[in-house]
């Protein structure tokens, strides 16, 4: 459409002898064709995610339960829905422990997955490939097995957990019903998301840090900086896009996380471990407010979007001379 | 090399640390695979056992004969394997126009392929709910597999985009002077040096659209014969009650394809990296 006007021009001169008229066709033609091949994909973003987030937004600046579900029509209700979902303690409760619950899990994944990746850097061959290894199965576990085998390794009665800690001396654990507490379970799906996410993060990272030259840690050491300072001068400041790419990465899995926390809990016992994404849903499937849960998606994707925004700027700024 | 023992003794620490690792890593899944393979007996002991003393597939045979496992292992075949494949036909004309291609609007295009890689898809359960059954597409498979297809696409197009950067344009520009046309160069010259991207990229995608859980469990609610392995497994509780055996053999052979997968897929990323190294 755009190069349009300029391929009008050239056939301007109706007395334009064919061979001329035939190229132009061509130009068209071959201007038309990016839009065609991106078409598919433009069709599938507009019915598969544009449509779904505009019939969110609708849905929550409407009276939208079960009635309207099943005869289709809603009346607008304006910004009620939202006043109602804000002026509510519990959501404020979940938005508190949906952010404690991300920094909690993405400060544990760094930890652990810096230190795995530090780890992996100074290990010998041999060694290094069995833990890489190591981390691939566990990054390989589909989430729903992996779930299955935290209920199992955490089960009160034959559980290997309890037994350890029994026979390490902690009495207390014999029988202990895990899933039961509050803090317990909270305590489960930290351990089962940790668990889940160190791989991505700990191979990632080692794979940066083997980009880093020896010279710079050979001067290091010249220097006479020790292991603490060497990390904090030397490898952080150089691999500081690859920290910043993984950390955000990992919150914005944490914080929308929904399969495991609602396999092992549905958010329970109580509401201990009720996010916002398992706060949406319940509200919407078991009290049938999907209005009401539309507010809270919407808030949800509000929330998440400061770290997509950061996510995407440092994106551009890499891909910036490619595109 | 003047006192290799001493450097040896201070490799002792980090050796311990590495074996915590594997540990820590492996054991769960280990503990997958042994409980699946013991008799229930030993399952049920007060002292676990750490070797399979007494191996047996009862387990497995129980998993297998499950009510619907055949149907709901064909069922999660079906959508994964035509989610993959719809995504990379269509990312493959969209890499091809982003990669290759000058045209207004590409950057805003490329902008909303990022925007819609990093979509919170588990905020769009409840739309998606309604707009299934509004269209009828509740408890239906081909809601599920456009679902997965959307959700594989912009990835898919990013990475296909970045293994079609690897290879030279030139190539195609040579094979288009000799005669080919800008399709048939493309498709004679470059789809075969993308062959490792677009298997690797397909994998990514099976691994995903394998696993997904969220919206399996919400827009199949009444036709349980149109569930999926991932929703039936997660309700193994119900099915088979506490025995932990057949529930961990049948999660090991849900896990089975995506281990194979990956590690088919672990050589394959690296040749196609390889690959685009390789140019120069």
């Amino acid at each position: 459409m755009l190069t349009a006007p300029q391929a009008d021009t050239r056939p301007a001169a109706p007395a334009a002898p064919p061979p001329v008229r035939h190229p132009a066709r061509r130009g068209r033609l071959a201007a038309a064709w990016p839009y065609l091949l991106i078409a598919p994909t433009l069709v599938g973003t507009a019915f598969l995610l544009l449509y779904p987030v505009a019939r969110n937004l609708l849905m929550s600046v409407q009276h939208f339960r079960m009635a309207e579900l099943i005869r289709g029509d809603a009346e607008f209700v304006g910004l009620a829905n939202y006043t109602q979902v804000l002026g509510d303690p519990d959501f404020w409760t979940v938005t508190g422990r949906t952010l404690w619950w991300t920094a909690l899990n993405t400060g544990l994944i760094m930890l652990f997955g810096t230190l795995s990746a530090l780890m992996l850097k100074a290990l010998g061959r041999r060694m290094r490939l069995a833990v890489m290894s190591g981390l691939v199965l566990t990054w390989a576990t589909p989430v729903i097995a992996a779930t299955t085998i935290f209920q199992w390794l955490f089960q009160s009665r034959f559980g290997v957990v309890n037994w350890a800690l029994d026979a390490l001396g902690f009495h207390s654990f014999q029988n202990y019903a895990w899933f039961a507490h509050r803090g317990s379970t909270f305590f489960i799906l930290v351990a089962l998301i940790v668990w889940q996410s160190v791989p991505f993060a700990a191979l990632t990272l080692y794979g940066g840090l083997t980009t880093i030259p020896a010279e710079l840690y050979e001067a290091a050491r010249l220097d006479g900086a020790g292991a603490w300072q060497t990390f904090r001068l030397v490898t952080f400041p150089v691999l500081r896009p690859l920290f910043a790419l993984v950390t955000s990465l990992e919150v914005i899995w944490c914080f929308k996380c929904f399969a495991q926390i609602w396999v092992i809990s549905q958010g329970g016992p109580g509401d201990a471990t009720t996010t916002l994404p398992v706060y949406a849903f319940q509200i919407a499937q078991s009290l049938h407010k999907y209005d009401l849960g539309s507010a809270v998606s919407t808030l949800t994707v509000l929330i998440l979007a400061a770290a997509l925004v950061f996510n995407l700027r440092r994106m551009f700024r890499q891909e910036g001379e490619a595109l | 090399m003047n006192h290799p023992p001493s450097r040896a003794l201070r490799r002792v620490p980090l050796n311990l640390a590495a074996l915590l690792v594997l540990a820590l890593s492996a054991f769960p899944v280990y503990w997958m695979a042994i409980t699946a393979l013991k008799p229930t007996a030993d399952i049920q002991a007060d002292t676990p056992t750490f070797l399979p003393l007494h191996p047996t597939l009862d387990h497995f045979r129980t998993a297998v004969h499950a009510d619907g496992f055949a149907t709901f292992w064909r069922n999660s075949l079906l959508v994964t394997c035509g989610a993959v494949l719809m995504s990379l036909l269509v990312a493959l004309c969209a890499a091809f126009a982003v990669g290759r291609l000058r045209w207004r609007g590409r950057r805003a295009f490329i902008l909303m392929v990022f925007v819609a890689q990093m979509a919170p898809w588990e905020a769009l359960l409840i739309p998606m709910y309604v707009i299934a059954r509004d269209t009828d597409m509740l408890d239906s498979l081909t809601m599920l597999t456009l679902v997965y297809f959307m959700t594989t696409l912009p990835f898919t197009i990013v990475t296909l985009r970045g293994f079609l950067a690897a290879v030279p344009v030139e190539l195609e520009e040579s094979a288009q002077v000799d005669g080919c046309s800008r399709a048939g160069a493309f498709r004679r010259i470059t789809l075969p040096l993308l062959a490792p991207g677009l298997l690797s990229t397909s994998l990514f995608g099976f691994i995903t659209a394998w696993n997904e859980f969220a919206f399996a469990n919400t827009l199949i609610i009444k036709n349980q014969d149109a569930r999926t392995l991932p929703v039936w497994l997660s309700s193994f509780a119900n099915v088979f009650g506490t025995d932990w055996g057949a529930t961990m053999a049948a999660s090991s052979l849900f896990m089975l394809p995506v281990l194979l997968v990956f590690l088919v897929l672990q050589n394959k990323v690296t040749s196609g990296m390889t690959a685009g190294a390789v140019k120069g």
